[in-house]
């Protein structure tokens, strides 16, 4: 179904520049550009301000490339949430095949440009979790297995092993830990938006975990990778691969993070508009990790004179 | 096509026309950058 008279006309309406950019998921591009930033400035070595400008635009455009081809695949199941009704595609305002041509050009040219400005490693990395993101996230995991975000969250702990990357041409533990940190903090962050918008998903047939298993589960769950994620924001500086700024920032922005995840495991609500304590662990998480990736830059920065 | 449609259609091809040429520029500069970049 089209709008904007597409539907009476022949000449298909040109998609306004402001859902193009909607279309990258721009809310989400800030996380992702700040955690490879992080990594690019922790990175052993010396890269150009052009080329580091390069390279965090290359993960910007990535990132939004996968935005846009998620939404392209995910159209029809967004129209029927009310938290994605609105994106350019189910309301109507611009076609697929923009949405598609976008999404495809944006990630070869993020990839080459990369691989240009840096090395083919970090553009390697850079193709990987865009591939990884559409395809076993988007296509294959999502539908199918209430699981989804648990393994789909790789997807988003790229980016500060591709900041890294771009800079030394090639990993080491510190980015490793890092990617460990954002795939366990995804769980917990994704299933406390999940219990209260859980009937949006339930409607559009998406098994997340709530949906699939139930709140009470989903709770369990969220204290549980909880913990796993407190191992993985500790081990850096467990490991000597950061410093004590970075340590105690980890320590104290870990325990609210438990704290309030504990919360959310007692409780029994399942009225999401008294959700309160389950929509503060999301906002919460979402700083958590700002927190995190900031201190790991003043430790690195701060220590090394 | 109504004069409406026709009229919102021009406006947003000459907004993308004005955006395109705006980031083709930009990525002109970049490249520049680039090269003199990898070149020191």
């Amino acid at each position: 179904m089209l709008s904007n008279g597409q539907e009476a006309s022949t000449v298909p309406m040109p998609a306004d520049w402001r859902d193009l950019v909607a279309l990258t998921k721009p809310r989400v591009l800030t996380l992702v550009v700040f955690t490879g930033l992080c990594g690019l400035l922790v990175a052993p070595g010396h890269l150009p301000f052009v080329l580091a400008f390069t390279a965090i635009l290359c993960i910007a455009l990535g990132a939004g490339a996968a935005g846009a081809l998620n939404q392209w695949y995910e159209a029809d199941r967004d129209a029927k949430m009310k938290r994605t009704a609105g994106r350019p595609l189910p309301a109507g305002r611009m076609s697929r095949e923009t949405a598609l041509h976008f999404g495809v050009g944006l990630a070869c040219f993020s990839v080459l440009l990369m691989g240009v400005a840096t090395n083919w490693f970090a553009a390697a990395i850079l193709a990987v979790s865009i591939l990884f993101y559409v395809f076993v996230y988007t296509i294959w995991l999502k539908p199918r297995t209430a699981q989804n975000i648990v393994i789909g969250g790789a997807a988003g702990a790229f980016p500060p092993l591709i900041g890294w990357a771009a800079v030394t041409g090639d990993v080491a533990a510190l980015p490793i830990a890092l990617f460990m940190l954002i795939f366990f903090w995804t769980p917990p962050h994704f299933w406390a938006l999940a219990l209260f918008v859980r009937m949006d998903y339930a409607n559009a047939g998406i098994p997340m975990l709530p949906v699939v298993a139930g709140e009470a589960v989903t709770r369990r769950q969220i204290l549980g990778y909880t913990s796993i994620m407190g191992v993985a924001a500790l081990a850096p500086v467990v490991l000597q691969l950061t410093g004590f700024i970075y340590g105690a920032t980890a320590l104290v922005a870990t325990a609210v993070f438990a704290a309030m995840a504990v919360q959310v495991a007692l409780r029994r609500e399942s009225d999401p508009a008294h959700m309160g304590p389950e929509k503060r662990l999301f906002k919460y998480s979402v700083l958590y990790l700002f927190l995190l990736f900031g201190a790991v830059v003043v430790d690195h920065w701060v220590l090394a004179v | 096509m109504t004069p409406e449609e026709q009229k919102l259609i021009q406006e947003r091809q000459r907004v993308r026309a004005r955006i395109t040429a705006l980031v083709l520029g930009a990525l002109v500069i970049l490249f520049f950058a680039i090269t003199i970049a990898k070149m020191l």
